[in-house]
């Protein structure tokens, strides 16, 4: 009986989010309002980070330490191609790692 | 809102931020494991889903919309790689889209949705999209990339033109050897390498390879492919190109990024290798492996002792189809049938349940178990590989009896 009482739960949420439903998209993604966490080096991982992707790929990332977020920086230069001078990876990875960090959480 | 305000509206004004802060808690959802807090976000044609990444967008299906076999276009999981993603729509118009065949073909062909729609016999087939790196949170040690749960992962009815049609139409030139897939999504950076994938010419040719125009008897979502993606069955999503614009048939492997170094798997039975190492060999993901989950109950419910409940779920494999799904109270020591639902076909969602009556309190670990029609079942111990692909662990559900 529990059950059936579930089933039927299910079906009226079913029809209620399908009348919820368009045919078209409206071709607006919400709002990115994901940031960098404050830090020393903040202003130029934004610049250099965040020019291909939003600050929340950075964040669910498991904690890293110095030497995953220099590896990650690396990857995104190399195989990325992030306009990064290769001078500045140390700088961007120990941002991540200050504030991205395994001794940050 | 300053001090004076918030006094003078008094009690009124209490309640809307009682009910605003409840509405702020109701939109994150958090997964079980390190960073694992996200905020569940509608997108257009999407109820609200669990966001991993604004930019591009990658949304994860919460678990307990996968109660049916079929799931709905709305709950559709979302995955991309490029930053202009998805692309504008004024490139996806049907006055504006096509999709070009070209490379080693005797007629170079240029179609739009109304050509496929009207001079080729449709075909209709149920098959599971998988994100690759579905459930990659749970690897451990944790590995870089898209942080999801179990949720990217979704089953449609898919409509469209078999690619071996278009193929044939367009005749292969002797010497082909790969077909590759582009999409209108594309890479911000003329360095950052454009997102394609390639399929052997036989597999192309296989009749079920499929561009599709339809999921579940409507045009696909803006964010899962609109007008057109390609359609492979029992393989892994990213082969799944969307907004499918330029088709290539070429005469060697093709090795651009997104095929090697990236989307491979170690050389070898299992895909995986001793955690934290590196496999010495590696090929491109191919097709699923065998997963099931139980998905009426999430992780930590309470149910009442003696009282009967129906434990259900899905499982699905690689395309063999499922032969068997097991289910255990007592966290596997035994093993039961379940009752399978429907038959949709070989690489749909086949759904199951099992009915449990809890004869004791405390926690009983749920589990359950799919075995498919060649013998091949789910390990008991995670496998592990750099990329974070392919797991497909016996999973387990707590739940707590009172």
């Amino acid at each position: 009986m529990k059950t059936f009482k579930l089933a039927m739960g299910l079906c009226v949420s079913a029809v209620f989010s399908a009348a919820l439903k368009s045919d078209e998209p409206g071709w607006k993604l919400p709002a990115e309002t994901a940031r960098l966490k404050p830090g020393p080096g903040v202003e130029f991982a934004t610049a250099n980070c965040l020019l291909c992707h939003s600050a929340d790929y950075i964040s669910m990332q498991p904690p890293l330490d110095r030497a995953g977020w220099q590896a990650t920086v690396q990857k995104m230069r190399e195989k990325y191609g992030a306009p990064l001078p290769a001078d500045k990876v140390d700088a961007v990875a120990e941002y991540l790692a200050g504030q991205y960090g395994k001794t940050t959480q | 809102m300053n001090r004076r305000t918030f006094l003078s509206n008094g009690v009124k004004t209490v309640a809307v931020l009682a009910a605003s802060a409840k509405a702020a808690a109701a939109e994150t959802v958090r997964l079980p494991f390190a960073n694992g807090e996200r905020g569940l976000v509608a997108y257009p044609q999407k109820q609200p889903l669990i966001r991993l990444t604004t930019r591009p967008p990658q949304l994860e299906t919460p678990m307990r919309l996968f109660k049916e076999a079929i799931t709905g276009n709305d709950a559709f999981f979302v995955r991309y790689h490029l930053t202009v993603a998805p692309p504008a729509e004024d490139l996806l118009r049907p006055a504006k889209f096509r999709l070009q065949v070209k490379g080693l073909v005797e007629t170079p062909l240029t179609v739009s949705i109304e050509d496929l729609k009207s001079k080729f016999e449709p075909v209709e087939v149920v098959a599971v999209n998988q994100c690759s790196g579905n459930s990659r949170g749970f690897f451990e040690p944790r590995v870089i990339g898209g942080q999801s749960g179990n949720g990217m992962m979704g089953n449609a009815r898919w409509k469209g033109v078999p690619l071996k049609t278009i193929l044939a139409k367009a005749g292969l030139k002797s010497g082909a050897k790969q077909v590759t897939f582009d999409g209108l999504d594309k890479p911000l950076l003329p360095q950052t390498p454009d997102f394609v994938k390639a399929l052997d010419v036989d597999q192309a040719n296989d009749g079920e390879v499929m561009l599709a125009y339809e999921m579940n008897g409507e045009p696909l979502p803006w964010l899962n492919g609109y007008p057109l993606r390609l359609v492979v069955p029992g393989y892994y999503g990213t082969y799944w190109v969307k907004h499918l614009s330029e088709i290539e048939v070429i005469d060697k492997v093709y090795e651009g990024y997104w095929m090697n170094p990236a989307y491979r798997i170690p050389d070898n039975s299992c895909a995986c290798v001793p955690p934290g190492t590196k496999p010495s060999k590696t090929v491109p993901i191919g097709r699923f492996n065998v997963r099931s989950f139980i998905t009426s109950h999430e992780d930590g419910e309470r149910i009442q002792k003696d009282q009967p409940v129906e434990i259900s779920g899905i499982a699905f494999d690689g395309g063999s189809g499922i032969r068997e799904i097991l289910f255990s109270e007592d966290g596997g020591q035994n093993w039961r049938e379940a009752e399978l639902g429907e038959d949709l076909g070989k690489y749909s969602f086949r759904t199951w349940r099992a009915r449990f009556v809890p004869k004791k309190t405390g926690e009983h670990k749920l589990q359950v178990r799919a075995v498919n029609r060649t013998g091949q079942s789910q390990p008991s111990e995670p496998l592990w590989n750099p990329a974070g692909y392919m797991r497909n662990v016996i999973e387990t559900v707590k739940l707590l009896v009172a």
